[in-house]
């Protein structure tokens, strides 16, 4: 008898654990998907922070997300059918496929390409002499910019 | 009253038209008469701005006598709207905001015109493109976006009321402000292209136009932070950057007008990166027209939808061909702009402007590239989509820590080259003490380990602290220096080590103002927020904060009616604060808007919004958001501010420098 009541505790415990923790796990997943909708009422913001009480499109989204979460459908699964009921532009962020993507490449692309073109220019600056054109500064154009740069050097050093 | 706008703004156009042709031709003809009509000219810019000026008081007249009879006023303004959004009903609107940077750049002229003796050779040939510029913003006043159109038919007894995310002090500071710097970058741009034009030989053009810059971007600076500042207070969501189109569109030339501040460095001091400069604020004035373009023209959704219409195509002509004159004058000139010196070393203050300048335009590209490519996405999918904060913070949050880094490390290298020893020297200390800090939030509880956020957060925070140190003990050891050669307190030789490279100091005083900005934003990473319906003595508890629903209620003034709510706020179960915050609806534009509680420690912001009553209970909504650091952002900015207010003040001894027959004589710094 003891033992079936201590058996019996054990299971609610588990069980009443494993709730909890499904629920923090489904808040969790609502939380962070609420955050890659964006409201469709026009006020471009993320659909959990959009603000309009009465606002007839966030509430019903939440309510649509809630069951979506509920339902235990995947995230990917959850999106696609918030895209497909209002379109691409629901999603806060470009997906990571097809066109999309460049999106998501192209900056790092362009990090990628300016540090070459950085580190090719220093290299070159090193090891090349530069050519200046005669006559674009002269000697008496030295001596003025000269003055200048000592200006400068004073104005920014110790 | 409008037909006195009317006519003002066409003689405006008719004297700038005047300004630029005789400008011109006065610059390509020789001889006493050419001078005479560059006189004229000039006489013609100056007269733009009364005029200007004129049709500006004539639009703010008209707002105070709530003159309906113009269009403008009855769509941006109504009788019972408070005196000083009236007089914000200027840049309210889109014909309005035009002709208030038409006015500006007017203003900016007249200082221009007025300084000319500087160098007149120069300066008449930044005039000439100062009203190209104007010429083009009245032609839009004249034909696209006439500010005195009169209404149709019967006169409305009120006006449909200014929006009312924009009946908040902040909005009639904040235009303002964006726009000096927005229209400011035209004086560099016009000196850049002019001395590009005329092949001027050295950096006299930077010279003269460094405090216009530095000027310049400070309005840019708190213009932004302002409307940052005005997002978070009245759009009531608990953030201050959304990566909306328009902030985006500040920010672009913000990039790139910081990065310009710093590779001009290199051109005075070094002879080198003369193109990059040049092409620099050519961006920036370029992308300062771009933003004006986005937040006019509607190409983009934002929730800046204040003001748009047909004109982008007007914004579109011009941007290109600004940029065709850049491109023809640079291909022609490019020689002129060829490099003095070589770079000697990696470990070097050069490469650190280089690496600096690459950073701020990746980010600048991001968010250009962020920006439009939902346009891009149209056009080639066939479908727009949205991009949102996660894209931007992704890719520029690790950008803003490379650039965190750099400014700890730039300022410890020196000019041409510097050795590891010497470097490991300077660096060691603040390394340790930012190593320091980061072991001792980790313990307090920060696991970077848990979240990418945290991760970011911890990072931001050790580099700042890391910036920081770097900052004091550039201090520090400047002024032992002076201390030793003059026996003064350390502060006070600190003192004056800052006075006398007051462009050093003060730059690093921004930086120190720009670490604090971003320990405010790492604060994000650990926002909390609730929302609940809260009836008469109700409990809400958030972090350490109780809150208690002591009444709620409504009211009725003549601009607007309000909802609002009564909070007690109890912190270890005393009452600290009572906040109200508040929901209202304005009769005229039928439009509702959030006043936000919020209560502002360095530690956190207590934000409270009122979202509005439940129908069925008739009780309030409150979300309430606990936003930690927020206030270090606002301080951040006020240290900017005052650290490029230090970097304009002359040195304590003011060098002159006199240029040979070729530039007229002049003090350094004249001009600017």
């Amino acid at each position: 008898m003891r033992n079936l009541l201590l058996k019996t505790a054990q299971l609610t415990f588990l069980i009443a654990a494993l709730f909890a923790f499904l629920g923090t796990d489904q808040d969790a997943r609502f939380q962070t998907l609420g955050h890659k909708v964006m409201c469709v009422c026009s006020c471009n913001q993320v659909l959990l922070e959009c603000n309009h009480v009465g606002c007839t499109y966030s509430d019903r989204m939440r309510g649509e997300l809630a069951s979506y979460v509920d339902r235990g459908d995947s995230d990917d699964l959850t999106l696609q059918a918030f895209v497909q009921k209002y379109g691409p532009t629901v999603l806060i962020a470009p997906t990571t496929t097809g066109f999309n993507r460049v999106a998501w490449v192209m900056p790092y692309l362009v990090l990628v390409l300016g540090l070459t073109t950085v580190v090719l220019i220093v290299r070159t600056w090193r090891t090349r002499p530069l050519a200046i054109p005669a006559g674009v500064i002269g000697r008496a154009n030295n001596a003025e910019l000269e003055r200048y740069r000592e200006q400068a050097r004073k104005d920014t050093q110790v | 009253m409008s037909q006195i706008g009317s006519f003002a703004l066409l003689l405006a156009l008719m004297l700038s038209a005047y300004s630029f042709l005789a400008g011109l031709v006065a610059l390509v003809r020789k001889g006493p008469a050419a001078e005479r009509l560059g006189e004229t000219a000039r006489r013609a810019g100056i007269a733009t701005f009364a005029m200007v000026f004129l049709a500006a008081l004539v639009l703010v007249i008209a707002a105070f006598q709530d003159d309906f009879s113009i269009a403008y006023i009855f769509h941006h303004s109504n009788r019972d709207l408070p005196g000083a959004y009236k007089f914000a009903t200027l840049w309210s609107g889109q014909e309005g905001s035009l002709l208030f940077w038409s006015l500006l750049l007017a203003t900016y002229g007249l200082v221009l015109r007025l300084r000319y003796k500087t160098d007149s050779r120069l300066f008449a040939h930044a005039s000439v493109i100062i009203a190209a510029v104007q010429v083009f913003f009245l032609m839009l006043l004249n034909f696209a976006a006439h500010p005195f159109a009169l209404m149709q038919g019967t006169l409305p007894q009120d006006g449909n009321g200014l929006n009312p995310l924009l009946q908040y002090p902040e909005m009639v500071i904040h235009p303002p402000m964006l726009y000096l710097g927005y229209v400011g970058f035209t004086v560099p741009f016009a000196f850049a292209l002019a001395a590009l034009i005329m092949r001027y030989p050295g950096e006299k053009w930077i010279q003269i136009t460094r405090r216009w810059s530095m000027v310049t971007w400070g309005f840019l600076t708190c213009g932004v932070f302002l409307g940052a500042h005005w997002a978070y207070s009245v759009l009531g969501w608990g953030g201050y950057w959304g990566w909306d189109p328009v902030e985006n569109a500040s920010l672009m030339p913000w990039l790139t007008g910081t990065a310009f501040l710093h590779s001009v460095m290199m051109q005075e001091k070094r002879g080198m990166l003369k193109t990059w400069n040049m092409w620099l604020i050519f961006s920036t004035f370029l992308l300062s027209i771009f933003g004006t373009f986005l937040t006019r023209s509607g190409v983009v959704s934002s929730v800046h939808a204040f003001a748009q219409s047909s004109i982008g195509d007007w914004f579109v002509g011009f941007l290109a061909v600004t940029f065709a004159v850049c491109l023809f004058f640079y291909v022609k000139n490019r020689s002129h702009l060829r490099s003095e010196h070589k770079l000697e070393s990696l470990v070097s203050r050069e490469s650190s402007f280089l690496f600096n300048n690459l950073l701020l335009l990746v980010a600048c590209f991001t968010v250009l590239w962020g920006t439009l490519f939902p346009v891009l996405s149209e056009w080639v999918q066939g479908n727009k989509v949205t991009v949102g904060p996660p894209f931007f913070n992704r890719v520029n949050v690790p950008v803003a820590l490379l650039l965190l880094l750099l400014t700890a490390v730039g300022p410890l290298l020196a000019w041409r080259k510097t050795s590891i020893e010497s470097l490991k020297r300077n660096f060691l200390w603040p390394a340790l003490g930012a190593l320091a800090i980061g072991a001792v939030l980790i313990v307090v509880g920060i696991r970077p380990w848990k979240d990418m956020s945290y991760l970011y957060s911890l990072m931001t925070i050790m580099l700042s602290a890391l910036v920081g140190l770097t900052v004091i003990s550039e201090f520090i050891r400047g002024g032992r220096v002076i201390k030793g050669h003059t026996g003064q307190s350390l502060f006070g030789s600190m003192v004056q080590l800052a006075h006398r490279n007051t462009r050093r100091y003060g730059g690093y005083i921004v930086h120190f103002g720009v670490i604090v900005i971003m320990i405010g934003f790492a604060g994000a990473a650990f926002n909390q927020d609730k929302e609940q319906e809260m009836g008469y003595g109700d409990k809400m508890s958030l972090g350490a904060y109780t809150l208690v629903c002591r009444s709620y209620t409504q009211e009725d003034k003549p601009n607007y009616s309000s909802e609002w709510a009564i909070i007690d706020v109890f912190k270890g179960g005393k009452q600290i604060d009572t906040l109200y915050p508040e929901r209202r609806f304005y009769k005229a534009s039928q439009q509702t808007s959030t006043m936000v509680a919020n209560r502002s420690t360095f530690k956190e912001d207590l934000y409270l919004v009122y979202e509005g009553l439940n129908q069925d209970t008739g009780r309030p909504i409150l979300k309430v958001h606990l936003n930690p650091l927020v206030m270090w952002i606002w301080v951040g900015v006020w240290i900017m501010i005052a650290g490029t207010v230090v970097a304009l003040i002359p040195n304590a001894v003011p060098v002159r420098v006199t240029a040979p027959a070729r530039i007229q004589t002049a003090p350094v710094g004249a001009g600017d």
